[in-house]
């Protein structure tokens, strides 16, 4: 057979390059790095010809790859966090991460809450820890090029175990100071015990003006009749491309709520990839994401309802001002086994002014006959009699389009059942309008 | 207290009002009655400042200042109240923030101070108690799964609270029962003061049996076309519109 040469883009050249001089500095073993990275080269940076990436074209998006952080000093570390605000109000379990690199100084390993455990990635994937073995734990995710590109150049991260009740919330704080632009890509790697509980919070901050590229996954293995409540904050600087994965397996009988909320990036796209594994178990998936001048924000789901008896809800909310791009792709999947599976899935755009898109791309793929399944997806303005009777009322107009805006994403936060964290949520919708009027 | 002079209304090349007359005076509670299309809602959303509506004529002043060229927000801190006869939902919005906002956003426009929350919750409580409004009504998102007979009353507790100078009333009547009516009714009652002017639209002299008027005027074809005291509203009970729906085709 004749060689054939891939034609590389410059990005993804400097890609293969900066993995050939970091593979063997990088933490860990190198095979599993190398395969991911294979896997990555084979189909390279996906653009709007690969149906996942039709809306998101990252080879138009990523055209230098910025360079890959280092850790930063204490000085630098201690500065930056102090500076992080996103749901800096809520008490919780503090677990900071500084360009991508854990702040091991930060949080007192030997003095955890009771039930819960962290071990720092980058020490685990040194010394070959035992939980290694559950990363990657859903195929949905490993097949995806944004979460090889996390596996090939994973510097640093934490795997937590939580067993029992864990009342204090563990806040991961991710926070990229540098002053010019850097690649991160954090793993974290969360097992939840058979019947624990725990509220995850993540935050996601940078500085303004430069062009970070942060990479992070998040990988959750929940067992049966666990009860998982995450909370994630793209507030993220005003050039970031933010790049991001959840990867879930839930047991059976389980609850598993998270929202994504995203008041930040230039270019951002979460992605999350559920598998529901037991019986009886209910998931919701929410987003809300609020774009303005030239931002594109890219929600992006896949739903697998591995067993049957599942409930799923999954509700997207997304308000595009100015000439703002959004993208919903979701998708849930039911094998023909999944009897008895109800999954409702809902993307809802409201567009504040001419000029701004949405993409909804509902899917369902059902082999299973006997389920109950919908989706929906609605683009719309405000609504004008909604408007005149708020200002019927007294409210000047911006105030009532500042109302009507937050109660429509007030449904997709209202589900967060942290109080602190959902009263913060409401606030950081707050702040877009107050920034907006 | 209001005085229109003139008005023509249109809406996509409708005429809906044409060059009507109309003085409502400071105490007074007057009452609009006429036949279906004559022009009453809109009216009042002119009256309120509904931007769909086309002024192609005539004039609306309130204590000598001209409503046309106020927003609807400067219109309601200038006094003017709309009860809509069809009360939006709301959905995500919380009756009491609701309630607080717009309270809220009046007292700014006038320049005076915003309400501590003490204050403004025994206010609510106080005009919700009259109206026979239950208190787990006010922590639903506004009018969301409300009967009609709700939504009526959440109006009228909007009025109560807001403390207007000039109330309109849509068509309240519609949709309430007997028990309802009279809640809504005596809420309105309430209000009555030498200061505060009301305007009342009904199709039925059910409504002004509660709600006594001081005058009943006709409406038709887009103007006023008899006023009378409060024996008119009985009069066209017995008769009904039919001898003002002649004048409209002369």
């Amino acid at each position: 057979m004749a060689d054939v040469t891939l034609m590389k883009t410059p990005a993804e050249t400097a890609l293969a390059q900066a993995f050939e001089s970091a593979k063997t500095l990088l933490p860990g073993n190198v095979e599993s790095r190398s395969q991911a990275f294979e896997l990555f080269t084979q189909r390279g940076l996906p653009h709007r010809r690969v149906e996942e990436f039709k809306y998101t074209d990252l080879r138009a998006v990523l055209r230098d790859i910025a360079p890959f952080a280092s850790a930063p000093s204490a000085d630098e570390a201690k500065a930056a966090l102090q500076a992080a605000q996103a749901l800096a109000g809520v008490e919780a379990l503090q677990v900071p991460f500084v360009n991508g690199h854990f702040v091991r100084n930060a949080v007192d390993l030997g003095a955890l809450p009771e039930g819960v455990e962290i071990v720092p990635l980058a020490e685990a994937l040194a010394s070959g820890h035992d939980w290694l073995a559950r990363l990657s734990p859903v195929k949905w995710a490993s097949e995806n090029p944004v979460y090889q590109l996390n596996t090939s150049f994973m510097a640093d991260g934490v795997m937590i175990r939580i067993a029992g009740t864990v009342d204090t919330p563990i806040h991961l704080r991710f926070v990229t100071a540098a002053a010019s632009a850097v690649a991160t890509a954090t793993r974290i790697l969360v097992l939840v015990e058979e019947g624990a509980s725990v509220t995850l919070l993540e935050t996601h901050e940078s500085t303004d003006g430069a062009n970070h590229q942060p990479n992070d996954v998040v990988e959750i293995i929940a067992g049966d009749r666990t009860n998982v409540q995450h909370v994630r904050v793209n507030a993220e600087g005003d050039k970031a491309l933010a790049l991001s994965t959840l990867a879930l397996k839930v047991g059976g009988e389980a609850l598993f709520n998270s929202i994504n909320v995203v008041a930040g990036s230039a270019t951002s796209r979460h992605q999350v990839f559920a598998v529901l594994a037991g019986e009886n178990t209910n998931l919701r998936v929410n987003g809300a994401t609020m774009l303005k001048g030239s931002q594109h924000g890219d929600s992006t789901l896949v739903v697998e309802h591995a067993a049957p008896y599942c409930e799923s809800r999954e509700l997207f909310k997304t308000v595009i001002d100015n000439e703002a791009t959004g993208v919903f792709q979701g998708k849930i999947i039911v094998p023909h086994h999944a009897q008895k599976t109800d999954g409702r899935m809902m993307s809802a755009a409201l567009l504040l002014e001419e000029g701004g898109s949405m993409n909804n791309k509902p899917e369902l793929e059902i082999f299973a006959d006997d389920v109950q399944c919908a989706h929906g997806a609605t683009c719309g303005q405000l609504d004008e009699d909604l408007l005149f009777y708020l200002m019927a009322r007294g409210l000047p107009k911006k105030e009532a389009e500042s109302l009507l805006v937050q109660a429509f994403l007030g449904e997709a936060v209202e589900f967060v059942e942290n109080e602190g964290a959902r009263e913060a949520l409401i606030g950081t919708v707050e702040g877009w309008l107050k920034a907006r009027a | 207290m209001l005085e229109i002079k003139n008005l023509v209304v249109q809406i996509e090349d409708k005429r809906i009002l044409n060059g009507l007359n109309l003085t409502v005076n400071k105490g007074e509670m007057a009452a609009i009655m006429g036949p279906n299309g004559s022009g009453k809602s809109t009216l009042s959303y002119v009256i309120a400042g509904k931007e769909d509506y086309e002024v192609l004529d005539g004039e609306i002043l309130l204590d000598g200042q001209n409503l046309l060229e106020m927003e609807a927000d400067q219109r309601a801190a200038a006094g003017v109240f709309l009860a809509f006869q069809y009360p939006l939902e709301i959905p995500g919005v919380a009756s009491m923030t609701f309630l607080k906002a717009t309270l809220n956003a009046q007292r700014k426009a006038r320049g005076e101070a915003e309400l501590t929350t003490p204050d403004f919750i025994k206010r609510v409580n106080a005009a919700a108690q009259q109206l026979e409004i239950p208190k787990d009504m006010l922590k639903r998102a506004l009018n969301v799964g409300f009967s009609g007979g709700e939504k009526k009353r959440m109006e009228i507790l909007q009025m109560a609270l807001l403390q207007p100078n000039f109330c309109i009333l849509d068509e309240t009547d519609s949709g309430l029962d007997i028990d309802a009516l009279r809640i809504v009714s005596e809420g309105v009652n309430a209000l009555r003061s030498p200061d505060r002017a009301f305007l009342v639209i009904t199709h039925y002299q059910r409504l002004l049996n509660h709600i006594v008027p001081d005058t009943v005027h006709v409406m038709s074809a887009g103007r006023i076309v008899k006023t009378g005291g409060k024996e008119l509203a009985l009069e066209l009970e017995a008769t009904g519109y039919a001898d003002y729906r002649e004048t409209e085709a002369a």
